[in-house]
């Protein structure tokens, strides 16, 4: 499944996406963040038949990405993401 | 000095009908599991009951200030219109926006999940996106062809565009909030969707539309549209795969309904059940999964 959390305004759409397919619920992401964004849950809440822990993004994160991630949105010399790198499944994406 | 009070009858314009239904040919005595899911959402609450994965009854309300007391009289609600005691309940899943405040719930699920599976249930394994339009917030939901989801997003909380922003509209118009959408027809051609999304600003826009002299039909039409706009603008970001579903109270709104279909280009899906109940028909298909799982908690 395809978890996208974020916002879409005048500017463009600015989403992180998470596999949870892919994603392993390793925590690797957790640690990295550098606005704490990613929790691992043990149950993923959208999808309550699969089985296995997830990384989601914290509930009371989820409607201030458009502040919690703008440090990750350079406008020049742009490195990966420090989540996207630190993924090792390859699960999370983003949309800028 | 005495000053007179006049008396005002003030019709709420916004009010829509509370119901509860039961479904006379199933027997609940002789069902194996027997699953509640509630949805608590910002403007509605429904509970359903299902027997062994079937609809036996259900209710729709509105919710109070008070999310607990708002699920508690859903679910005593749906208990009136059938004889069966709340204790004969197996597993009860709460979901929507008051979820965590569902004092009876065994648990709960995200209503992103609940209305996949609840659409898929109501409309057939066909549908691949669901748009739940609720009272505060547009879910635009991928699924596949057993309801699980496969891609889902999500609007910031806001009224513009959803159910809350529609009765605001239809109490400052004066029309029933279940004519909305039949009279949002009534118009020569159609006008130009109000420019505000932000029903505070889309409200005084209007007003200046009546103070022009458009009728109040056209001024219907006119914030119909641009609501379909809005929606419209979610779900071109996830992008549409037919067949699209659309549940929640918005539903039941063909004015937006139609003009977003129109725009898209599908057809709107019919069925027999009702479109806002999807939320709680979801979670308590959970709940029933969960049961035959052997996850479910036998009381």
């Amino acid at each position: 499944m395809l978890a996208n959390y974020g916002y879409k305004d005048g500017s463009g759409d600015y989403f992180i996406t998470i596999n949870t397919d892919l994603c392993n619920g390793c925590g690797e992401c957790v640690a990295v963040c550098p606005a704490n964004i990613f929790i691992v849950v043990d149950e993923d809440p959208n999808d309550p038949m699969r089985d296995g822990p997830v990384a989601i993004v914290a509930e009371e994160k989820k409607k201030k990405l458009k502040y919690e991630c703008n440090p990750c949105k350079p406008t020049q010399n742009r490195p990966p993401l420090p989540c996207v790198e630190a993924c090792k499944t390859g699960a999370i994406s983003h949309s800028w | 000095m005495q000053i007179e009070m006049r008396e005002e009858k003030k019709q709420e314009f916004w009010r829509w009908k509370e119901s509860n239904w039961k479904n006379p040919d199933i027997e609940w005595r002789s069902g194996k599991f027997i699953t509640l899911g509630i949805d608590v959402g910002s403007v509605s609450s429904q509970a359903v009951v299902m027997v062994d994965g079937q609809i036996f009854a259900y209710s729709n309300m509105r919710t109070g200030s008070d999310s607990p007391h708002s699920a508690r009289k859903a679910l005593d609600f749906v208990l009136e219109a059938t004889d069966m005691p709340e204790d004969r309940v197996d597993y009860c899943v709460g979901t929507g926006y008051g979820r965590v405040n569902v004092p009876m719930a065994d648990r709960t699920i995200t209503e992103i999940a609940c209305h996949a599976r609840g659409a898929n249930f109501i409309y057939g394994p066909e549908v691949r996106t669901v748009l739940d339009v609720g009272g505060q917030d547009i879910k635009a939901i991928q699924c596949d062809e057993k309801g699980r989801v496969t891609n889902f997003l999500m609007n910031d909380k806001c009224a513009a565009g959803t159910g809350r922003g529609m009765e605001v509209f239809a109490d400052l118009l004066g029309i029933a909030i279940d004519e909305v959408g039949e009279r949002s027809f009534q118009v020569k051609e159609e006008p130009p969707p109000v420019s505000s999304t932000c029903v505070v600003y889309a409200k005084s826009e209007a007003l200046g539309l009546l103070r022009k002299g458009w009728s109040r039909e056209k001024v219907l039409a006119a914030y119909c549209r641009a609501m379909a706009e809005r929606i419209y603008s979610l779900v071109e970001r996830l992008g549409v795969k037919p067949q699209l579903a659309v549940t929640g109270g918005l539903a039941k709104n063909s004015g937006v309904i139609e003009r977003l279909m129109f725009m898209i280009g599908l057809k709107p899906m019919n069925s027999k059940w009702d479109a806002q109940i999807a939320g709680a028909i979801g979670a308590a298909l959970f709940g029933y999964a969960l049961c035959q799982k052997g996850k479910g908690r036998k009381k």
